[in-house]
């Protein structure tokens, strides 16, 4: 009886043992990093910087001893990734929000940073995101522009040619003119040895908010300059619409593709064409500096134009410039974690390493007041300062209000029917306008 | 012997039981109650009752990829078990080389859905190119080209089952049925179909969920383009979920509607299969 007892026994702490040394492997994750000092885990959203990042993240570890993770969602999953990351016991420490809107959706998960280093050295305290009662939520770590990327030699090439529509590039200021230059280029491309005037306006969803996002803001921007609207309106008009057809009509019809291909085309592709010389025009931004450069575009040719939609006044305004990126910190983390957080922060923005993988590495230009040594020298970041001397007033970032990703995508796939033939432009603007009021109602109502 | 089962048994289920509770019965448990719930992340959840049933019912989106989804597993489970048994037919016959066309028929399963689904968006884009289209043109494209990659990927598979069901045809049944003077094709349709029928209902039921359950093939070939018209339902619960703030919950909800679907139809073709079976 004794003997088999103890073969029970023998036997019951073998399956324990068992079953616990697999359910410790499922949360190793968790165990080995719980260090009393904390450490960091930075979810990045911007897939252009991925490795930077982890190269700061490894110098900022080598110098100090405190671990700093570096994830980047694939372009276009950050909210997925960023779902399913926070749902693991090990979260992120520091993530991303794209503006109010993304804000609201996190709102109960991030912390307070009125205390940190990043809030004390903002510029303008004005820009940081802030909470109902005041407190400080969310604060943008860089500050970029878009307009129509384009490539100097080609458009010089054009000018030379003896029925080009302007003689100097400073004479584009207004969308007729624009239009008739990218005309002419696209009727002259064999001449200028191109492929298409503009790249391809890809839909892949690496692409298409290019569209959805970033031009559809321009049209936002004009109607609530107009209508005087601040923050984020229940409903909106259609009145600058026509404007949003004209230069998108102008995007597919003087391209290196057919419209009917767009939906499957990238945004390498896009990258490909324009730093490879086949097209001269190419709308993104500044971030987009270490995708086009480097190869037959020499970085003296590379140059901003802002966007052009025939709106009254439009020859005054510049590039347009803003944040959708905002550090937040999960309120979730452990007290360690988030002083971990707020202590890399700090340092990324005044060690002298941190600051030069920002602004030269990765090329941003920040909201804080300790770069004043660190200027970019990305050709895009100087072409919008020249904008500003001259004068010319910023386009505001408006798709931060836009009132979900839903109304983006709506807009997106009404664009791309449009482009391809298969749908009406009156889709788009039901998806623009009526989409908004339903989108916002679903969010708010 | 059954006290010492009484005593033993739990050591040897044990295991097995509680993986299969962590494995499965937790998280089915979790996500239906989830659907009855608002949440953004799965450990803080609030309570709503039916609203993410009612919000999914006037989704038309979702509506659309019901019917999409059901076609599409109509059209696969007819064209991969018809092609399936043809192969299985012509390879059980005696010749050289049968054993390598088995291997080359079956090989395409091998390769993950999201590779193969890459693989063939190139070459379909490639031939599509020739007319300046791409295979998120139009839904119908998606459609096809969804087909033509599930048929591809399981013919193979299928092909195998049928073979060892063929296989195990009696042939003195064949030739008694030769001897009666049957044509090849009565012999096929009264004798060859009933003996093989219960591969038929283990074919038809793995084709007809898998129709339905189709997600990484989707996601890589058209990831729903354009305008979500080619989205089948397990990647429309995806998007739900994870592409839309606020609607964790309808996405849970569409869940646990595509399981009981699912389930209706699996139990539902089974019994009818089986009830072929049993009539011989």
């Amino acid at each position: 009886m004794n003997k088999r007892r103890m073969a029970t026994a023998i036997a019951a702490g073998m399956t324990v043992a068992a079953l616990t040394g697999a359910l410790a492997g499922c949360s190793n994750g968790d165990s080995t990093g719980s260090d009393a000092e904390g450490k960091v885990y930075y979810l990045n959203f911007k897939p252009e910087q991925a490795e930077d990042w982890v190269a700061l993240a490894a110098e900022y570890t080598e110098e100090t001893g405190v671990q700093v993770d570096v994830q980047t969602a694939a372009s276009g999953t950050y909210e997925t990734t960023l779902k399913s990351e926070m749902a693991k016991s090990n979260a992120p420490t520091l993530f991303q929000v794209n503006g109010p809107v993304g804000l609201a959706n996190w709102k109960d998960y991030v912390a307070d940073l009125s205390d940190t280093a990043i809030y004390e050295h903002l510029n303008d305290q004005s820009v940081a995101l802030t909470g109902d009662d005041g407190e400080v939520l969310a604060i943008p770590y860089v500050q970029e522009t878009y307009g129509i990327i384009y490539n100097k030699a080609i458009v010089n090439a054009y000018l030379e040619l003896d029925d080009a529509a302007v003689s100097s590039i400073d004479e584009i200021n207004n969308f007729d003119t624009f239009s008739a230059v990218v005309e002419g280029i696209q009727a002259h491309k064999a001449d200028l040895g191109i492929e298409g005037a503009f790249t391809s306006a890809g839909f892949d969803s690496s692409s298409d908010w290019r569209f959805k996002t970033h031009l559809a803001n321009i049209p936002l921007y004009w109607q609530f300059k107009a209508d005087g609207v601040t923050g984020q309106p229940a409903e909106i008009n259609d009145s600058y619409l026509d404007g949003y057809q004209a230069i998108f009509d102008l995007y597919i019809n003087n391209a290196t593709v057919e419209p009917s291909t767009l939906s499957g085309k990238t945004i390498e592709d896009a990258n490909s064409e324009f730093a490879l010389g086949k097209a001269a025009f190419y709308q993104n931004g500044t971030w987009a500096y270490g995708d086009v450069s480097g190869q037959a575009v020499a970085d003296e040719d590379l140059g901003m134009l802002p966007i052009y939609i025939g709106a009254d006044g439009e020859e005054n305004s510049g590039l347009a410039t803003g944040s959708e990126n905002y550090w937040v910190i999960n309120n979730e983390s452990s007290e360690a974690d988030q002083e971990a957080t707020k202590d890399f922060l700090e340092w990324v923005i005044t060690s002298d390493t941190g600051r030069d993988s920002l602004a030269n590495t990765m090329g941003f230009v920040t909201p804080f007041d300790t770069f004043a040594d660190y200027l970019p020298s990305n050709p895009l970041v100087l072409a919008d300062a020249e904008y500003t001397a001259a004068g010319k007033t910023a386009v505001t970032w408006n798709f931060t209000v836009m009132p979900s990703e839903e109304w983006k995508n709506g807009v997106g796939q009404a664009l791309l029917q449009y482009a391809q033939g298969t749908g009406e432009w009156d889709a788009v603007e039901t998806a623009f306008v009526d989409g908004w009021a339903s989108e916002y109602q679903l969010a708010n109502g | 012997m059954k006290k010492s089962l009484a005593r033993w048994g739990w050591l040897f289920t044990g295991p097995t039981v509680a993986a299969f509770i962590i494995g499965f019965i937790v998280p089915f448990v979790l996500g239906v109650y989830l659907s009855f719930t608002e949440f953004r992340t799965v450990t803080r959840s609030t309570w709503v009752g039916l609203d993410n049933y009612a919000k999914l019912f006037g989704d038309e989106v979702f509506l659309h990829s019901l019917w999409y989804t059901a076609a599409f597993a109509l059209v696969t489970t007819v064209l991969i078990n018809v092609f399936a048994f043809a192969i299985a037919y012509m390879l059980v016959k005696n010749f050289r080389g049968k054993n390598i066309f088995r291997s080359v028929f079956f090989m395409p399963n091998l390769i993950g859905g999201i590779v193969l689904g890459y693989i063939w968006l190139l070459l379909l884009n490639g031939v599509l190119g020739m007319w300046a289209r791409s295979i998120t043109y139009d839904a119908t494209y998606g459609f096809w080209g969804m087909v033509i990659l599930m048929c591809w990927q399981q013919i193979g598979y299928m092909m195998v089952i049928y073979i060892a069901g063929l296989q195990s045809v009696p042939t003195e049944l064949i030739e008694a049925a030769e001897m009666d003077g049957a044509s090849k094709s009565r012999t096929l349709r009264s004798v060859i179909i009933p003996l093989v029928m219960p591969s038929i209902t283990v074919c038809t039921f793995l084709t007809i969920t898998n129709g339905f359950k189709m997600f990484d093939q989707n996601l890589a070939l058209t990831n729903g383009a354009p305008s979500r018209l080619s989205e089948l339902l397990a990647l429309n619960i995806f998007n739900t979920f994870y592409g839309r703030t606020g609607f964790e919950g309808v996405g849970q909800a569409k869940a646990v509607i595509f399981l009981i679907i699912v389930a209706v139809i699996a139990l539902v073709q089974n019994r009818f299969a089986r009830s072929k079976e049993a009539a011989l």
